[in-house]
Parts: structure tokens; C-alpha cells; sequence
């Protein structure tokens, strides 16, 4: 059987799995014993026949979904070429009979990814980051990345035609350009980094303020941008809502532009990005500070968000962005290598390898941002577990960050390695709360997978897809998530006894939005001024992605609250 | 003492990978499980014992026949023992190593001692580029431990290195010391063009006239004392130098000035 015949969409066969403790939020379960039935690929009610697998003595959870990591691309290529000391200080893939070889680390290969992901029960991800220009790549790394479901994210809120026409006033022109480009790059969602700040980078400049031009606009403010955008995704009606990373990453005193870009957003939906590098206090590096708390009460009274947590994890990582303004200040500030992407007229990129050290107070300050975020937002069906793979942390560490967040007694113990400073600027420490099973089963599958509106993902009701994770009921957090037992993707077992058994090949998620056709008599004519390539050369071929799954848009219904 | 002994019973066609060659691996195993380690003919895996013919059983000294210049990754990662070498090492041998000795009675290739923080590795012979380097895109280089050498040496010798000694009898090629982080380089037989190009800190002593960087500063001329106990240090390791290494006055020079960096290279006077 070649590699190729492996790649089969879905199973046909039949599997029960029984005597389970079964974790279920979306449909109210939490930890009941019960038989979960699997027919081509879904949840059924009953089999007659097939596979029993006896789970007797173990967790059952819906298979994970990664709401916003970056795993292929141009700029995580970029990644993988500056970092070959990562690369050798992980142990490679060693390609055998069942699964090809790679290299992990923070960067891991294609495959690799697929491996790694489906190796700790997580069969859904989310690519947060694409430039139109490079989303054929994307998808051809997609295409490549294994057993796990895709989507992507299309980078927008430096786009200058769209700007340009936001600059104008021409809102709904403006729509029809951003459905185009949906389109164009085969996208799921609609991206918004650091709102004009990109485009000032080109100029050297960053976008600072909210309410002020940005750099090389006379009119056009970031705050325009993103309620624009905003309403351009709930006009279109696209299932998950603007993906937004706001102005001022990772820099003190960011939270007040996070309360401001909330407040702009008023009675919109938006999914704001890796929250954790939004959320700090003070005034320069030597007094910042958590403001999780505040943070979190504005965000806990708005149900119009949901967020990830973009957690950090000590030790060495590589971060990717691109938001190209911010990494060449983290670049002066680490030394380190740095690498520099100009998307022509669309968006920027930054790389920079980052050790995050549990002695440095700033680091510190980061780690316990994150895990307090996760603690002080009430619901867990609004903030989802992150690291913002690879900025905070390599995906693979995710067991790690439930450990911490259920196991307040190991979290406080972690706590006496940080600076006496750290302890002062954060919350953690007053935190109590630890996570139950059935939460944790909300944070890392059912809440993505509601806020990336995919009702078939998430859950082990009927009809859903079959993607199941059983994992060892252990007292070991981090070994028992870190090592699931099964992992069962569209139905098929691909992973059994810590080792994968065999290769499915997952979907892509794709949206269509509707769009006047006759705008790209507008957008040609630019096209052919300002960019390098063909216009007929821009948009992403259909046959780039393996099992497209064209997902519906609803015009009109999106522009209510997220739940 | 037990030692191990092996033989080569011929060049491989290509690169044979065999990281297995050290006392960390066969100390405790016998000389059937000895001769069924994997290594690899290119990507494929083959057994030890298809080239190589072994006498005795595992032990802390191996000892290596024959001409091993496409055998890599000799001694990797030791941390204990003795590997002697009886003709060529290929690349890589002793990198990432961490404790015990290596003595090469032949030429070693490139790479030698690469990112080492420990241990000894004597080269009887001349020895290639980027000894005791840094691997590509690692911050630091050789952090402990010994290298001698013998004969010459070539390119980006103590390319980041942060710590430890590295001394070359014979002369060296370009960029030795290519951004020098700590540690100590002795280039007693001289070195060709950028000596210390972006070094940060550390030392370098060289023996010949040489060429500097516009971006080295002269400082003074004077007689370092410490220069003494490296000379007693380098005596006991077996490692024969001029008399004039600790005798001599040295022209001091200071830079790389285009870093900026703190380090120095010492000239020797005739």
C-alpha cells in the first residue's frame, strides 16, 4: 500500500467504544459511563458489529480543536530555516512502515504536525495567520499536514486596497473586495493583526494609537479598521467572527488599548487572539505588570467575545507574527536573529527565537498571565487553550497548561520558582480555582470548535463528526493528556497505544462568501499597478486543497453574539 | 584495563554515521549486542559488525583501526571513558561531548569537538574547519573542555566558542575565533585572514606575525603572566609548545571594535 492510498477522506467501518467515562459538555455530559457508537465516519446511536474497544477505566473527550495556532505558511517556513539548533535539540521522526519521518521542536514539519497533534487527541486546527499572497503554500503545507481537520484565517487589516477604500468611505465596496479575497485564498475566517500597524511597519512606523490616522492615511484610524471588518464578517456571515489581534502586542500598559479595542467593538462578535500578550500593566518593561483582572471583568460582562488564552510556557521557542513592528522590537530587545517578511501589499511578518525564562520578571509576569486569564474569565465556552503555537509555546506543551490549570497545588509550587518581584505583580497566587474535566473538555474542543462555527465538531452527539481522544484516567495530568490511548479521527483509530497505526487524511475548511463579481474589474486594474504577480495567478485553486469542505455563510445572522 | 578493539574492514562507499561509537553505548554490553548496534550507511541501518570486526567485549577504553575518514559522529555526546583512534576520524567526532578523552593518531575532519563542554580531544595529526564551533544557528560553540591539535587546522576554528582551550600547532586558516564569545585560542603555528572577526570576549594568542582586522585596537605590549599556567596546563596534557609562549612579550590588541566586543588577541614578538 503506497503512502498516497493511506490518505483515505473517511472510514466506512463500525467502532464502539464502551465503558468509558464519557465528557460530552456540548450535549451535558460530564463523566457518565456510557457507549459511544461510530458509522462512516460520525456519531450513530447503536452499531451491530464492528470493533469494541473496552475503555473501561478511562476519560472519553471530543477530539481537540485549535482555535488559533500557526502551522504552515511561508513565515513558519521562514521559522523552521532560522532555528536548525531546535531542530537538533528534539529527537527526530524516525519514518517507518505506517508514518513518514520529520523533525519536531517548536517548528515541527508537516507531517510531523499532523503526528503530534493527533498524538495528544487534537484532530481540528485552525491556521490563524495567511497572507492571500501565500495562502497557496499554505494550503500545499496543509495538504501535507495529516489526519487533522483545517482551516484558515485570510490577514486583512492591512490590506491596502482595503484600506484605501476604508480611507475612502467605500464600506461596501470594501465588502465586496474582503468576500473576494476570502475566496481568493480558499480562507475560513478573516484575520486583523496589530489594525494598520503592518502597513505603517513598511514606512517604519507602528500604529499605536486607536483613535489617531494611521501612518501614510489622512482618515482612516485602527479603530475604523476593526469595527469595519467586524461588520464586514457579520455582513458576510461568516461562521467564526473577525480573528482579531489587537494594536500594542506584548507591550506594558497594552491592556487600556485592549479595553478600547473592546469597547469599539461593542455589539459586534469578535474572537480576540492570544489575550495574553494584551493584557499587561505599568509603563516600560522595569514596572509591567499583570491587568488580567481587569481584562477579564470587561470581557466577562461582554458576551459579543471570545478569546484564547495564548499561554506561555518557560523555555525555548520561536516566536512568529505578523506583526512585523513588534518583532523588530523584540528582536532589539533579545539580539538574537530576526527575520523580516514584506508581504508586497498586504501584510508583514516577523521572526525572532525567544527562550522564555522563569527567572526573568517580565517572562514570569507572561507565564502567569495567561493561566490567570484562563482562571478569571467565568465561562469556559469564551476562552480556549493556546500558546499561539509557536509564540508562547510549541503546541505539544498544551498537557503542561492543564496541569496548572487543575492542579492548584502544582500551580502553586511552579509559583516558588518565580522571581519575588513576579509575585507582586500578579494574581495568580490569590487564584483558587482549578478546572474540572468537563471544563477542560470545553477549553480544548467544544468552545473552539462553537466559536469557529462548526457544529459537527466539539461534541459526541449523533451526527457529529467521530473524532474521539480517550485518554487514561490518571492523577497524572500532564502524562494523561500528554499520552492519549486512542485517538480516533473521521472514525478511524489512528492512534492506539501511544503509537499512530494509521494515516487519514483530514478536511480542509473553506467559506464562500457572496461577492459582486464585477468587482474584480475593480481590483484588477490595482492588481496590475502594484503587485509582482498576475492577477489571474492571485486566487488559490480549489484543487490545492485536499477534501474541501465548503462551509455555509449566513448573510445576516452572524451579527449576534457568539454562543 | 578492558579495552574494546575495532577494526574497520573497509572505507564505506558513503558516509557511514555511527554515534554508537562510544564508551556511553558499549561500556556494559557484550560482544554479541556490540556487534548488532545500529548505524547508518547513509539513511540506510546496518549493523555494527558489517563494518567493522570486533574484538572482545564492551568496556570504557575503544579502540579504533583503520582509516575512519568517512566514519562521523565518533564519540558523540561521551561523557566517560577513552576512544583511541589508530589511522583518520571522520566529521564530527567528540561534538557534544561531555567528559572522558579522545586521541586521534591521524587526521580528523571537520567539526571536531563541536558545542564539546567537556572532556579532552587530542588530534595527532591536522584536523578541518570549525573545530569546537558552533553547530549552524546555535548561539555558542565549544563550551568546556580541551582540544589539541597537532598539525594545522582549518576554517572558523572556535567559531562561538564560549568557554574552554583550543590550541592549534600548526597554522589555521581564515576566521579563527569568528565571533568568540569566551574561552581561550592558541594558534601557535598562525592563521590566515579575519582572526577574531565579531569576537565578544575572550583570547586569542598567536605565536606568528598577523594579520588584523582594521577593527582591532592596539592596547600595549607587555608579558602575561597567566600565559604560565596555560603553558604548565598544555605540558601536562602531552602538548609540546615554544618557549616562548610563556617567556615572550605579546602585543596586545583589543576588539572586535565592529561588535563592539571585549575581546583580545595577543601577538607574540620574535
Amino acid at each position: 500500500m503506497t503512502y498516497e492510498d493511506k490518505l483515505r477522506p473517511q472510514s466506512s467501518s463500525m467502532l464502539r467504544i464502551t465503558g468509558g467515562k464519557v465528557y460530552d459538555p456540548a450535549n451535558d455530559i460530564h463523566g457518565e459511563i456510557r457507549d459511544i457508537c461510530i458509522s462512516n465516519g460520525r456519531i450513530v446511536a447503536d452499531v451491530a458489529g464492528g470493533r469494541t474497544i473496552d475503555a473501561t477505566g478511562m476519560i472519553v473527550f471530543p477530539g481537540g480543536v485549535d482555535v488559533h495556532t500557526h502551522v504552515a505558511g511561508a513565515a513558519l517556513n521562514f521559522a523552521r530555516a532560522m532555528i536548525p539548533e531546535d531542530h537538533r535539540r528534539h529527537p527526530p521522526y524516525v519514518r517507518n512502515e505506517r508514518h513518514r519521518g520529520g523533525i519536531g521542536g517548536a517548528t515541527p514539519t508537516t507531517y510531523v504536525t499532523g503526528y503530534l497533534y493527533a498524538g495528544m487527541g487534537w484532530t481540528t486546527v485552525n491556521e490563524a495567520a495567511v497572507p492571500i499572497l501565500s495562502a497557496r503554500h499554505t494550503h500545499e503545507e496543509l495538504r501535507d499536514t495529516p489526519i487533522v481537520d483545517k482551516s484558515c484565517c485570510v490577514l486583512m487589516a492591512n490590506n491596502e486596497i482595503l484600506l484605501d477604500l476604508l480611507e475612502a468611505g467605500e464600506i461596501e465596496r470594501a465588502r465586496h473586495v474582503a468576500a473576494w479575497q476570502i475566496w481568493a485564498a480558499k480562507a475560513y475566517g478573516v484575520k486583523a493583526v496589530n489594525p494598520g500597524g503592518v502597513a505603517a511597519w513598511k514606512w517604519g512606523k507602528d500604529a499605536k494609537e486607536l483613535f489617531e490616522p494611521v501612518p501614510g492615511y489622512h482618515k482612516v484610524t485602527p479603530a475604523q479598521i476593526i469595527t469595519a471588518l467586524a461588520g464586514i464578517v457579520d455582513d458576510l456571515g461568516l461562521p467564526h467572527p473577525l480573528h482579531l489581534h489587537c494594536n500594542n502586542l506584548g507591550a506594558p500598559g497594552n491592556y487600556k488599548t485592549t479595553l478600547e479595542t473592546m469597547k469599539v467593538l461593542e455589539g459586534k462578535r469578535a474572537h480576540l487572539a492570544h489575550l495574553q500578550y494584551h493584557a499587561y500593566g505599568g509603563d516600560d518593561w522595569f514596572t509591567m505588570r499583570s491587568k488580567s483582572a481587569e481584562v477579564a471583568d470587561y470581557f466577562n460582562a461582554h458576551p459579543n467575545f471570545t478569546t484564547d488564552a495564548g499561554a506561555v510556557l518557560f523555555g525555548d521557542t520561536v516566536t512568529i507574527t505578523a506583526d512585523g513592528p513588534w518583532q523588530h522590537l523584540l528582536y532589539k530587545l533579545t539580539g538574537r536573529k530576526w527575520g523580516n517578511l514584506d508581504v508586497e501589499n498586504e501584510t508583514g511578518c516577523g521572526i525572532v527565537p525567544y527562550v522564555y525564562k522563569e527567572k526573568n520578571l517580565v517572562n514570569a509576569v507572561q507565564w502567569a498571565v495567561g493561566l490567570e486569564l484562563l482562571l478569571l474569565i467565568n465561562d469556559p465556552w469564551r476562552i480556549f487553550l493556546t500558546t499561539d503555537h509557536p509564540n508562547g509555546a510549541a503546541f505539544w506543551r498544551y498537557p503542561e497548561i492543564l496541569q496548572l490549570l487543575m492542579d492548584v497545588n502544582f500551580r502553586r509550587e511552579q509559583l516558588k520558582k518565580l522571581p519575588p518581584k513576579a509575585l507582586k505583580r500578579i494574581v495568580l497566587p490569590e487564584l483558587d480555582r482549578q478546572y474540572t474535566l468537563s471544563e477542560i473538555a470545553v477549553i480544548t474542543s467544544a468552545g473552539p470548535a462553537r466559536a469557529l462555527g462548526l457544529p459537527h465538531k466539539g461534541h459526541l452527539g449523533i451526527g457529529a463528526d467521530a473524532d474521539v481522544a480517550i485518554f487514561n484516567d490518571s492523577k497524572d495530568i500532564a502524562r494523561m493528556f500528554a499520552y492519549p490511548r486512542y485517538v480516533i479521527k473521521g472514525g478511524e483509530v489512528v492512534l492506539e497505544e501511544g503509537e499512530i497505526r494509521q494515516i487519514v487524511q483530514g478536511r480542509g475548511f473553506v467559506v464562500q462568501p457572496v461577492y459582486d463579481k464585477k468587482i474584480e474589474d475593480y481590483i484588477r486594474p490595482l492588481f496590475q499597478q502594484y503587485y509582482t504577480v498576475s492577477f489571474d495567478n492571485y486566487p488559490v485553486e480549489m484543487e490545492r486543497l485536499e477534501n474541501p469542505d465548503i462551509r455555509p455563510c449566513k448573510p445576516g445572522e452572524g451579527n449576534s453574539r457568539t454562543e | 584495563m578492558n579495552m574494546t578493539r575495532l577494526t574497520l574492514k573497509g572505507p564505506p562507499p558513503v558516509p557511514l554515521e555511527a554515534e554508537v561509537l562510544s564508551p556511553d553505548v558499549i561500556a556494559s554490553l557484550r560482544h554479541d549486542a556490540l556487534a548488532a548496534l545500529p548505524v547508518f550507511l547513509g539513511k540506510r541501518q546496518r549493523r555494527l559488525d558489517d563494518f567493522f570486526t570486533i574484538e572482545g567485549d564492551g568496556s570504557d577504553h575503544l579502540e579504533i583501526h583503520g582509516d575512519m575518514e568517512r566514519v562521523k559522529w565518533i564519540g558523540r555526546g561521551m561523557t566517560r571513558g577513552q576512544i583511541t583512534i589508530i589511522g583518520n576520524a571522520g566529521m564530527h567526532l567528540g561534538a557534544f561531548m561531555k567528559g572522558g578523552t579522545i586521541e586521534v593518531h591521524g587526521n580528523a575532519a571537520d567539526w571536531v569537538g563541536a558545542e564539546m563542554t567537556g572532556g579532552l580531544i587530542h588530534i595527532h595529526g591536522d584536523a578541518g574547519g570549525q573545530i569546537g564551533a558552533a553547530y549552524r544557528g546555535s548561539l555558542s560553540g565549544m563550551n568546556g573542555g580541551v582540544i589539541l591539535i597537532e598539525g594545522s587546522a582549518g576554517t572558523e576554528i572556535g567559531m562561538r566558542m564560549r568557554r574552554g582551550l583550543l590550541a592549534v600547532k600548526g597554522p589555521v586558516r581564515d576566521f579563527a575565533g569568528l565571533q568568540m564569545k569566551g574561552g581561550t585560542l592558541f594558534l601557535l603555528g598562525g592563521a590566515e585572514l579575519r582572526t577574531g572577526a565579531w569576537m565578544v570576549r575572550g583570547t586569542i594568542v598567536c605565536l606568528k606575525p598577523l594579520t588584523l582586522l582594521p577593527t582591532f585596537n592596539y592596547a600595549c605590549t607587555y608579558k602575561p603572566v597567566f600565559l604560565r599556567l596555560y603553558t604548565r596546563r598544555l605540558k601536562e596534557l602531552g602538548f609540546s609548545v615554544p618557549s616562548q609562549l610563556d617567556v615572550g612579550s605579546y602585543r596586545r590588541y583589543s576588539g572586535d571594535a565592529a561588535v563592539p566586543g571585549k575581546g583580545e588577541i595577543l601577538v607574540g614578538q620574535p
